[in-house]
């Protein structure tokens, strides 16, 4: 980079189509925001504009402060990663955690304490709910596998993420989306599609993010220096197609206007249902299952320090999970008016993909094998070992609720719910604290996380709070099965709708217990993130390369 | 599988006794393990036992129809059946209820027992949500426990209650009275208002305030409530006018509550059930509100 051969800096052509795109995206927001047939439909408009108009300048000042040279791929030999997004989607993905977290308990609480709804449209179950789950699965969980993937792809591929403007569109882009869907359900704009509520401009603009976050994942595949391509990266793609075919196939709707917020899906009635379990199984196994394998076949062998147990067994539950999950759906519109055909092929594909699961378990305990000591000393690698084993366990649950005569129980009860959190809680929150920890030292440059035994409070706060939370709902939901299918000898059921309600609010009080001491875990984790990054002793070695192992053996 | 660890001699993995392939990628390696035995055995009992139940059961869906099942499973049918079944036994007792009359099924315990039953599943779906679910109310909502009755606690009142409801909109026969809104209308001045309330304690034997009138305030009571709860204050079942000489109150006792019920009157609603259930349970829940504690 000498000063007599410096080239003159010229605008690339990603910049000005960016800017180009971004000023027309502004005024379309500028129009509709005065148009809108709806408030909060101008509102969202208008944060629309602000966030085009905030391209333009972040664009433009980037250009003026590069620069006149091309960010180099490598220096010195070594790849030179880009971290940037990587380290926004993790302090993201940790704020929307916290938020999640907090509204779940809040929910929790509601449905104990119902006054605390505080009747008012904006903080009532209705719309609480989504904005739970939404916060935790994609924003959370969401940015979780977008700073994941975008690390492990540049390290197992031993390449720089491809583009420089596009990984900063996906990571701001998506969390663009995330505000855009949260507030929405807050003000009364949804689609009442579980897990896909937001209404059709959200999903246009997700569409744009995910096709651009797959070209960018695509492409640093593509100009990887390693020849084969790791089974992280296997898992990620899997995520990334089969997210946006689900995605685009439950959202094919057609909008009333588009100064309106309102559309109308092309399917209706049980094809639409059926649709919509498609979805919403897959969300469960390409999301929250593929996706988070992932992140287990990078951050355990690495933390680990032991090798894959099996290339074959990889190999082999990876394709095999792949087929068997999009067909199980219908388990979950058993005794409906989806057809007895599709009901049982949705509930044998459930039973046919229990192994293909726990394949993903044995591989992620298997690796520990010489290495089985270092849960003793080590709580990070202990929480990702727990959350495989909450992962087996929750894909043991899933096939068997999914068989009719478990299901004709187990289904609109509770034990759905505690099922679902042994998954989302034990599992992909456990795996992604890990992997956080594991992150946050590598990505700032620092030997390791503040604090080891706040790790091991958080471990044990967290744990505690997920057994409370599962079994209560376990012993609720199994309850509330049983009060509901009761009758008396006469012929007449035995209780009363209210009658199940009072039953389960003992349960539901031990629930939101459980899930105060999970959100408790949680701030431990923040402090000690932020300490982390604000205060511990810097690593010795190349941030670009941390060795492997760089746990030391009595951490 | 082995043709990359032929360029170089394979490493064996101390801990586990596996060779380790040659790929490496961050660091991370890969061993050779073979599937577990268990694993791939019950990954094949799972297809054989799915393939199984695709034969028994509807699966696969053809051209124009889909596979149909050995046996000729329907979830319909299966549902059909366990409906049938119930049918058949409610229709048995239900054709007693059906004949019988109210006093008949009441002291009748085989008929007792059914309208009993019948009458608290009944009452828990629908009535519970106001009256509570065992019967004992809520301020507004009546205590169906007791013996005070505002519109009469033998079988038949109870029974035309219930089918046509208290100041149900739209049903000619239902149950009406009327705790007209003596201040908000302007028929008593606030201290008049506040003077008849407290002659209203008075007969109910509570303490009154210290600038109250008994004379002023039994003047009051008579010219603008006793047509309705009595010279007395008994209450009148005719106008649904309740006793304010017990202890029992709907809207409450306090000297304000009752203020606030003189000023504004009050005019409690319950739905007409006739077209919402059917004439057997709402006998049931006849038979079943009168048994509660205070049927007459």
């Amino acid at each position: 980079m000498t000063n007599a051969t410096a080239t003159a800096k010229s605008i690339k052509a990603g910049e000005f189509t960016g800017i180009a795109i971004a000023a027309l995206a502004a005024m379309l927001m500028l129009y509709i925001t005065a148009g809108a047939s709806d408030p909060g439909y101008a509102f969202h408009a208008f944060v629309g504009f602000a966030a085009a108009v905030a391209a333009v300048f972040g664009i433009g000042n980037r250009y003026f402060k590069r620069d006149p040279e091309p960010i180099p791929q490598e220096i010195d030999g070594k790849p030179n990663y880009n971290f940037g997004p990587v380290k926004f989607a993790t302090l993201a993905a940790l704020f929307w955690g916290v938020a999640g977290f907090t509204v779940g308990l809040v929910l929790a609480l509601q449905l104990a304490f119902p006054v605390l709804n505080f009747d008012l449209p904006w903080t009532n179950f209705g719309r609480l709910r989504p904005l739970h789950t939404s916060a935790v699965i994609f924003a959370f969980g969401g940015n979780v596998l977008l700073a994941t993937s975008f690390y492990v792809v540049q390290r197992t591929c031993r390449a720089r993420l491809a583009g420089e403007l596009s990984p900063w569109f996906v990571v701001l882009g998506y969390n663009l989306f995330i505000v855009i869907a949260g507030t929405g359900y807050l003000l009364g704009i949804t689609q009442g599609k579980e897990y896909a509520e937001p209404e059709w401009y959200a999903d246009l603009w997700l569409t744009i993010v995910w096709v651009v976050y797959l070209l960018v994942f695509l492409t640093t595949i593509w100009k990887r220096k390693e020849p084969h391509i790791y089974v992280a990266n296997w898992f990620y793609l899997g995520f990334i197609v089969t997210i946006a075919v689900l995605h685009l196939g439950n959202n094919l709707t057609i909008p009333v206007s588009i100064l309106s917020p309102k559309s109308y899906i092309v399917w209706s009635g049980v094809q639409d249902a059926m649709f919509q379990w498609w979805y919403g199984h897959n969300a469960v196994g390409f999301f929250l299952t593929a996706g988070f394998l992932a992140i287990m076949y990078y951050f355990v062998p690495k933390r680990a320090d032991r090798p894959v147990y099996s290339y074959r067994l990889s190999i082999i539950h990876f394709w095999a999970l792949i087929f068997l999950y999009i067909w199980a759906g219908p388990h979950h519109l058993h005794y409906t008016a989806l057809p007895d055909w599709a009901q049982t092929l949705g509930m044998t594909f459930s039973v046919m993909l229990w192994m293909p699961s726990w394949g993903g378990m044995i591989n992620g305990l298997m690796t520990l094998s010489g290495a089985w000591d270092k849960l003793r000393t080590d709580p990070i690698l202990r929480m990702m070992v727990v959350s495989i084993a909450f992962y087996g366990m929750s894909t043991f649950e899933g096939p068997l609720m999914s068989i009719k005569a478990v299901n004709s129980l187990s289904h609109y009860t509770d034990w759905t719910i505690g099922h679902v959190h042994s998954g989302a809680l034990g599992w992909v929150a456990y795996v992604s604290f890990g992997a956080i920890y594991c992150l946050v030292p590598w990505l700032w440059n620092r030997k390791e996380v503040y604090s080891l035994k706040l790790v091991n409070w958080h471990f044990w706060v967290s744990t505690l709070g997920i057994v409370f939370y599962i079994s209560a709902m376990w012993v609720s939901g199994i309850l509330q099965g049983l009060m509901w299918r009761a009758y008396t000898e006469l012929g007449f059921l035995e209780y009363s709708f209210v009658e199940t309600v009072e039953a389960m609010r003992p349960f539901y009080m031990i629930r939101a217990l459980g899930g105060a001491l999970f959100l408790a875990g949680s701030l431990i984790m923040i402090y000690n993130i932020w300490m982390t990054i604000a205060r511990a002793e810097p690593s010795t070695e190349d941030s670009a390369a941390p060795a492997v192992g760089a746990v030391p053996a009595a951490a | 599988m082995s043709q990359h660890a032929a360029h170089e001699p394979e490493k064996v993995d101390a801990a586990t006794g596996q060779t380790i392939r040659s790929h490496e990628w961050d660091g991370i390696t890969e061993l050779n393990t073979p599937l577990p035995r268990w694993w791939i055995n019950i990954f094949y009992a799972t297809i054989i036992w799915s393939i199984g139940y695709w034969i028994v059961y509807p699966s696969w869906p053809l051209f124009s129809d889909y596979a149909r099942g050995a046996f000729g499973y329907a979830s319909r049918l299966e549902v059909q059946a366990d409906l049938d079944g119930l049918k058949a036994v409610r229709a048995k007792q239900a054709a007693g209820l059906e004949k019988a009359s109210l006093e008949d099924i009441a002291k009748n315990p085989d008929l007792r027992r059914v309208a009993l039953a019948a009458g608290r599943t009944a009452f828990g779906d629908n009535c519970a949500p106001c009256h509570g679910q065992g019967g004992a109310g809520a301020p507004g909502y009546p205590n169906l426990n007791d013996d005070d009755w505002l519109w009469g606690g033998k079988l038949a009142d109870i029974h035309l209650t219930l089918e046509n409801g208290i100041r149900a909109a739209g049903n000619d026969k239902t149950r009406m009275g009327m705790m007209a809104a003596f201040g908000r209308d302007g028929v008593l001045k606030p201290d008049e208002v506040r003077m008849v309330s407290n002659h209203v304690r008075q007969l109910a034997q509570l303490p009154t305030e210290k600038t109250y009138d008994a004379a002023k305030g039994a003047a009051i009571f008579k010219e603008h409530c006793a047509s309705c709860h009595g010279e007395d204050g008994k209450g009148s079942l005719e106008f649904g006018a309740p006793n304010l000489t017990d202890a029992i109150w709907l809207f409450g006792n306090g000297i304000e509550q009752i203020v606030e019920t003189v000023t504004n009157g009050r005019q409690g609603v319950m739905p007409a059930w006739t077209g919402r259930l059917d004439p057997i349970t709402i006998k049931a829940l006849t038979v079943y509100v009168h048994s509660l504690g205070g049927g007459k």
